[in-house]
């Protein structure tokens, strides 16, 4: 806007005339001729690749469709899936309250929370799972009570604590550490007018966490989770080392024992573990659009709303094509200004 | 001030909204108030400005307890601000009590600070269901007719992102208003607004004082100063410089410091 036209005309007056319709550009698009003969080898070594695994006799395909729905994968599949699910929720559940800890203005607590995690994020996972095993050896019985006097009640832990737990809690321990560091960033990363703002309409500490800050900060914790989620999925073929052997991995190396062919068995298994991680990279996706409230523009999905996960936002190149477009429609922010 | 009765007892018609006596704050060695004193009658719109760094924001987050002081004294209402006072002792307040003392005093912050994950309308009704425990349908009904009176009615349900500056801070002033309080503390409210935004938010201001709500203003707007102020102050490196009715401040500063700053500014 010049300032004579807006010394001009008064304000409200008439319409300022429309300036004539800008000329679109009509160029010859550059080419990227690389491009195109790089795409086409890839796509030709891959082809080579899947065609040779097909014919070749050691994957035994065969084998693959016998025990891929064996009833005794599918059980040690859902084993598996529980044992992702019960580690995971303690997980979460114990790595807010360190994350917690953490930031307290309380150093005593501060510091048993930074223990923690130096322990249990400073030793392999294998060797934890190794020791919740021998416990029984170490703790042989779990007394109630208070210390010095006779216990209210006491277990014996060879009994209470079968391997399935003790695989549970060794991965939701381990898993803590982690999800405690994703936690803390999450709440850093709200911003501080937040917690004023909150604090000076009165809101206790209690309400401030549990409806603004943590609220907030789930958009930075859920995609790490996510990502420990599938990680831990993966880490539960170590529960061999507690020694609990009905997950999908152990099963299938069981099997394989007694028929002496293990490629058939190994690729089973990876099937199931990635039917599982895609399932959580879905939930996932709604997850993050869940809690993208508000803020939901700089979301990678709304640029293409064809896309399912959000591990698959990305746009493939295609040989000779145009580039993808990405055009968001103008509706797209409903305040339709700013 | 030397009843010792713990409990805000009815306040005394006369007492000043807001009394300040020696106030002072230190972060570290650093000292950003230095013995301020000062007065807000019950119903006064009092302006406060000064070079950036001059100790008027933290005067007034001293007053609703978001920054502690490191001495003097602090009222509102006839209470003390974060202590209570028993046997000629002071105690300071337990966080629930603070809170308590908040939710009678709404902020208006210079970055808005609304809640990003809430339409406008969830920004208004959070404290009252939360903080108050009123009935939803009430405080619905309460934070529309808020919303309206700050001219959003049809913005009810946006998110703050998708709702300009100006707007989001008439939000954040329905939602401060919400918890009727009986002063408001407004800290740069228009600062971070793009100017042709500036003048709707003070408008919301002006119809507020109009009403007879006693604020306390941070502001660069020498025009709403002197259209609507009681009384402004003038601060710089922590001390009140000169304080009086806006007109004869502005237009006849007795300091060298105030008309310093005021050939900049004006």
């Amino acid at each position: 806007m010049s300032t004579a036209e807006r010394s001009g005309a008064s304000v409200g007056q008439t319409p300022p005339t429309p300036e004539p319709a800008s000329v679109p550009i009509k160029a010859i698009r550059l080419r990227h001729p690389w491009r195109a003969v790089f795409a086409v080898l890839i796509v030709v070594v891959f082809v080579l690749v899947l065609v040779d695994a097909a014919f070749r006799p050691a994957y035994d395909w065969p084998s693959v469709g016998k025990y891929l729905f064996d009833r005794r994968i599918s059980q040690a599949a859902l084993v598996t899936l529980e044992l992702t699910v019960y580690s995971m929720v303690i997980a979460i559940i114990l790595g807010v309250i360190l994350a917690v800890m953490r930031l307290s203005p309380n150093p005593v607590v501060k510091s048993v929370a930074w223990f923690y995690l130096w322990v249990f994020r400073g030793t392999p996972v294998y060797v934890q799972l190794t020791i919740w095993g021998l416990i029984s050896l170490i703790y042989s019985s779990i007394d109630i009570g208070i210390p010095f006097m006779e216990p209210w009640v006491s277990f014996q832990t060879q009994a209470a604590l079968n391997t399935f737990t003790l695989a549970i809690v060794g991965l939701a321990l381990n898993e803590a550490a982690y999800m405690a560091e994703i936690v803390r960033a999450g709440l850093l990363a709200v911003d501080r007018g937040q917690d004023e703002a909150a604090t000076a309409l009165g809101m206790s500490w209690a309400q401030t966490m549990t409806r603004v800050i943590l609220p907030q900060s789930m958009r930075v914790i859920i995609p790490p989770t996510g990502n420990e989620v599938i990680s831990m999925l993966k880490t539960t073929s170590l529960v061999t080392a507690v020694p609990f052997s009905f997950e999908l991995f152990t099963r299938s190396r069981d099997i394989s024992a007694e028929t002496f062919n293990p490629i058939p068995l190994l690729i089973v298994a990876s099937l199931w573990y990635l039917f599982f991680t895609s399932i959580l990279m879905v939930g996932q996706h709604f997850l993050e659009k869940r809690f993208a409230r508000g803020v939901g523009d700089r979301q990678p999905e709304k640029k293409e709303p064809g896309a399912v996960t959000g591990a698959f936002t990305g746009v493939m190149p295609v040989i000779g094509s145009d580039p993808p477009a990405i055009v968001l429609p103008p509706k797209d922010r409903p305040g339709g200004q700013r | 001030m030397n009843d010792t009765n713990t409990t805000a007892a009815a306040p005394r018609k006369d007492a000043p909204m807001v009394l300040a006596e020696q106030v002072s704050k230190s972060f570290g060695s650093n000292e950003v108030l230095k013995s301020i004193s000062l007065e807000v009658k019950r119903g006064e719109v009092m302006c406060l400005v000064g070079p950036s760094g001059s100790g008027k924001s933290t005067f007034l987050r001293c007053i609703n307890h978001l920054e502690v002081l490191s001495a003097g004294r602090l009222s509102v209402d006839g209470e003390l601000i974060g202590y209570r006072e028993a046997n000629g002792k002071l105690y300071e307040m337990a966080p629930k009590e603070a809170a308590k003392q908040r939710r009678d005093i709404g902020m208006v912050f210079q970055r808005f600070n609304l809640f990003p994950h809430m339409t406008a309308l969830q920004n208004v009704m959070e404290a009252p269901i939360r903080v108050k425990g009123l009935p939803k349908a009430q405080v619905e009904q309460a934070a529309r007719d808020l919303l309206a009176r700050v001219g959003l009615a049809e913005r009810a349900d946006y998110y703050p992102a998708h709702l300009s500056g100006g707007q989001q801070q008439r939000v954040a002033i329905a939602r401060a208003l919400a918890m009727e309080p009986k002063l408001m503390l407004f800290d740069e409210p228009t600062s971070a607004l793009d100017p042709e935004l500036v003048g709707e938010v003070l408008d919301v201001m002006k119809g507020l004082a109009k009403s007879g709500m006693t604020m306390i203003v941070v502001t660069h707007e020498m025009g709403f100063a002197r259209e609507v102020a009681d009384s402004l102050v003038f601060m710089d490196g922590g001390v009140v410089v000169e304080a009086g009715d806006p007109d004869l401040v502005l237009t006849n500063p007795q300091h060298r410091r105030t008309q310093a700053f005021l050939s900049k500014v004006l």
